[in-house]
Parts: C-alpha cells; structure tokens; sequence
C-alpha cells in the first residue's frame, strides 16, 4: 500500500486527521508529522522525515500538508531524500487523507493515487 | 572576507536575534502567527550550539552547516526560507576559506534567487525579500562601480532599511499575512526586518575587524 504522511503545523491537527482517516482504511500505513519536538506549532523537519521512513516502501509515499511552511519544509526534506516515489499531493488536509487512506487501501498505485485525490479537490461540500 | 570574520557575522546576526526576539514576535503577531522572532532566535541558538562542529571548514561548508541547522530547528516557515538562502549561498562559496567582494555578491544574488525558489515570491509581496532585493541591487551596484565590500554594503544597509520602511505601503500577498489582505497595509514586515538585521550584524561586524 501507498504509505500517507499527514503534516500540519499542530501535532493535535496532523493526529487527528489520520485517526479520521484510519477508521476509513485502518490497516492503511499513514503517519502524523505535526509541530515541533517540544509541542508548539510549527514544522519539524526531522519528525516529517522521520515520519516519511516509518511509513516507506517501494509502492511509495503520499504527503499532504496544511500550509505554507510545512509546504517549504517537505520540500527540502524530499529534496534530500532523493527519491522519486514520495510526492506532495494538492489537497484538502481532511479529505485528501481520508481518500488518500481508502484509495491506499483500494490498492491504487502512486501514480493513480495522487491523481485520483487531486482530481476531488472541487468537490463540493455542501449541495446547492 | 574570511572564516573567521564569517564566524564573526553569525555569532552577531544570533546575538541580534536573540536581542530583538519579543519586537519580531510583535511585528508578525500584528500580520502573521507571531512566532518569527522566538523561532529565529531558537534556529540561531542552535546554530551557535553547532558551530564550533564546522568552525574549522570553509566559506561554503559553513554557509551550508548553519542553513542545514536552521531547516531543522527554526519551525517555522523562515526556517526554510533563510535555511536555503544559507545553503545556496553556500554552493558559491564551496571549497573557499576567503572570498572577495565580487563573490560575496554572488552568494546573496544565490541566496536570495533560493527565497524566490522556496517561497515561489517575487520582490513587492511585503515579504524578506523587500529588504534583499534593493540590498542586493545596492550591493552590486557599489562593487560594480569600484567600492570596497564595506561601502557597498554600507548602501545595501539602507536600501534594505527603506526596503523595511516600503513593505508598511504594501499588501502582503505571499505567507500568512496575505489571509488579512488590505489589513496588513501600515505594518512593517518581519522577515523583511529580520534580513535587514542580518545585513546591518554583516556590515558592523566587518567594520569591527
């Protein structure tokens, strides 16, 4: 399966997102990476690549992130990590792990995946 | 310049920081998530902790060290906005243990063509880059036109101070401040005045030498 990195500037926001996610697709391996080491806002380089490594395999990695400088901060970390199969998906943090998460579990590929979930980004919440 | 006087400037940029930490954080908490003084002044704590590991290395090995240190430990997004400026500026000067004038030009035209790259902005976005750019452009042109690294940076100084002055006049379209839109209009940037602290720390400490 395609493993799923949540990154958000809040640890609370990043853990809460995949515990949404993971009563989708519970055996999906998806990880949080938010905030800082010591529980304040921010990005940790170290967490996201740490959390990139814990859900790694040759199938690949998605990673979905709420903003800005967690944006900046996956970059440098792929950017070191030289590898082609983890990639930064344009999504909704909350709707794109939930489909991120069931589509991994449907047994998408890479490629079909970030696609698939980027396809759904104007998808409407609420109905006219 | 040379290694040590390098070593110099980043032990001052840090001690600056660290002085000026609470009035960052006040300026980005009128705009933006009011962090950027604390992470700063934690990302160039760190630096300080590191440095001695790579003291000994050249103009781009050091460079490269404390932008790598600040990706890491900043948290914010100057973290890998200033740790890329550092590292690319880096990449002019891999192998140097001196650089002239010329080179140090060409390390922050790298540095900051790394900000546009990582922040995917332009000058005018009320952002660091309002500072750099006219300091940048200041710079080459003194050095172009046959004065000595001080002088020119002494122009880059004040091109940025007004660059600082510009950014209260304009809306922020890029980062955190862009979600206030014409609110933002009337207050000086952060990142913008912490660059200008970095080329105010760059221009004392080689005057000191």
């Amino acid at each position: 399966m395609v493993g799923i990195v949540v990154v958000s500037h809040s640890q609370k926001l990043a853990e809460g997102v995949v515990d949404i996610a993971k009563v989708m697709a519970e055996n999906v391996p998806i990880v949080a990476a938010g905030g800082l080491e010591d529980g304040t806002l921010g990005t940790s380089y170290d967490r996201i690549h740490d959390a990139i490594e814990s859900v790694y395999s040759e199938e690949g990695v998605v990673m979905i992130a709420d903003m800005g400088g967690s944006i900046m901060t996956i970059e440098i970390v792929l950017e070191d990590m030289e590898r082609e199969n983890i990639v930064m998906l344009d999504c909704p943090l909350v709707e794109g792990a939930i489909l991120a998460a069931v589509e991994s579990k449907n047994g998408r590929n890479l490629e079909d995946l970030k696609d698939f979930v980027e396809r759904a980004r104007a998808t409407k919440k609420l109905s006219d | 310049m040379d290694t040590k006087q390098l070593l110099a400037i980043i032990h001052a940029i840090a001690k600056k920081v660290e002085a000026e930490k609470d009035y960052l954080s006040q300026l980005d908490n009128e705009i933006g998530d009011g962090d950027h003084g604390i992470n700063l002044a934690r990302g160039f704590k760190a630096v300080e902790e590191k440095i001695q590991t790579f003291a000994d290395k050249d103009i781009g090995a050091i460079f490269k060290g404390v932008g790598t240190v600040l990706v890491s430990t900043v948290g914010g997004a100057s973290g890998p906005l200033y740790g890329t400026a550092f590292m690319k500026a880096g990449n002019v000067c891999k192998g140097k243990m001196t650089i002239t004038a010329e080179e140090f030009t060409a390390a922050l035209d790298a540095a900051i063509n790394g900000i546009k790259m990582r922040g995917k902005a332009v000058e005018g976005e009320k952002t660091m880059l309002d500072a750099l750019c006219p300091a940048y452009k200041a710079i080459k042109e003194s050095i172009d036109g046959g004065k000595n690294l001080i002088d020119a940076l002494t122009n880059g100084v004040d091109a940025a101070a007004a660059g600082v002055e510009y950014t209260k006049t304009i809306i922020a379209t890029k980062g955190r401040a862009s979600y206030l839109k014409e609110r933002s209009l009337g207050h000086q940037d952060p990142g913008a005045t912490s660059s200008l602290y970095m080329l105010q720390m760059t221009l004392k400490t080689l005057k000191e030498a």
